[in-house]
């Protein structure tokens, strides 16, 4: 597994002993099966994992109580060679309902054999996070931030 | 480029990416990260060191207390934190797509 970085994107891949038509198909439709289990934002308890195999179709969690977060958009499906989805989740690890502050996914599978798959990975535009990201720092980090005006609410209780 | 390094070291361990995330949710003082971790006060202090001198978190003194939060410059921490979790994810992937076919429904 290599990784590399540049200033808005990470850029990382693996080579796995499967097909490339397996290769995408776990990827894609198998998610849930290999998702890291702490990385859902939904509230209740996980069922499953959707992907919608289809250019403008979504990723989306499902709660075993039936509700569901939509957290990305599928922009491209290629099957097998490539597939680009968006990241619908702020620096704040909550929705970003606005797809303009949304970064991207986009995978390659290349076949390197009958049995053998490159998978090369792009999470690109992370800048667009940027004003989430500031947003985060004037909301609750400066010193005229929450701070304040919660100081202000308790003496306003207080008085 | 050598922050980007220390900054993947700094995330490879479960409870700094734990203190991470919760300093993304909102800054924290070294108290409150102890008292929502299971980890000693001395251990948070360390742990924060070290996020510090990678660049991914920065203080400030409130009053007595000393708060955390996100360093905001750029995009840096949130590159560093996907980058991790990415690497993550696909060697999960990996063992799941070398599996047997008949064992993935």
């Amino acid at each position: 597994m290599t990784t590399q970085a540049t200033d808005t994107s990470v850029r990382t891949s693996i080579v796995v002993d499967a097909p490339i038509e397996r290769a995408f198909a776990v990827f894609t439709d198998d998610m849930g099966s290999w998702w890291p289990s702490d990385h859902h934002i939904l509230e209740g308890e996980l069922a499953e994992m959707v992907f919608e195999p289809r250019a403008g179709g979504h990723v989306y969690d499902r709660a075993v109580d039936g509700s569901e977060c939509r957290w990305a958009r599928v922009l491209a499906y290629d099957p097998p060679e490539r597939v680009v989805f968006s990241w619908d989740i702020s620096p704040r690890w909550q929705i970003e309902p606005d797809p303009d502050k949304a970064s991207e996914i986009e995978v390659r599978f290349i076949a390197e054999g009958p049995q053998r798959t490159r998978v090369e990975l792009e999470h690109r535009n992370l800048e667009r996070h940027g004003e989430g990201w500031e947003g985060v720092r004037d909301a609750v980090g400066s010193p005229g931030g929450w701070n304040r005006g919660l100081e202000a609410f308790a003496r306003r209780l207080t008085a | 480029m050598a922050n980007q390094l220390a900054g993947l070291t700094a995330l490879g361990d479960p409870t700094r990416r734990a203190i991470f995330e919760r300093l993304a949710d909102r800054p924290r003082a070294v108290g409150d990260l102890a008292r929502e971790l299971p980890v000693s006060r001395p251990a948070v202090s360390q742990h924060l060191k070290v996020l510090k001198e990678a660049g991914l978190v920065m203080d400030r003194r409130a009053g007595n207390r000393r708060i955390y939060q996100l360093d905001p410059e750029g995009v840096g921490a949130l590159r560093a934190y996907l980058d991790g979790f990415w690497n993550r994810a696909l060697a999960a992937f990996k063992t799941v797509a070398e599996q047997g076919h008949e064992e993935v429904s």
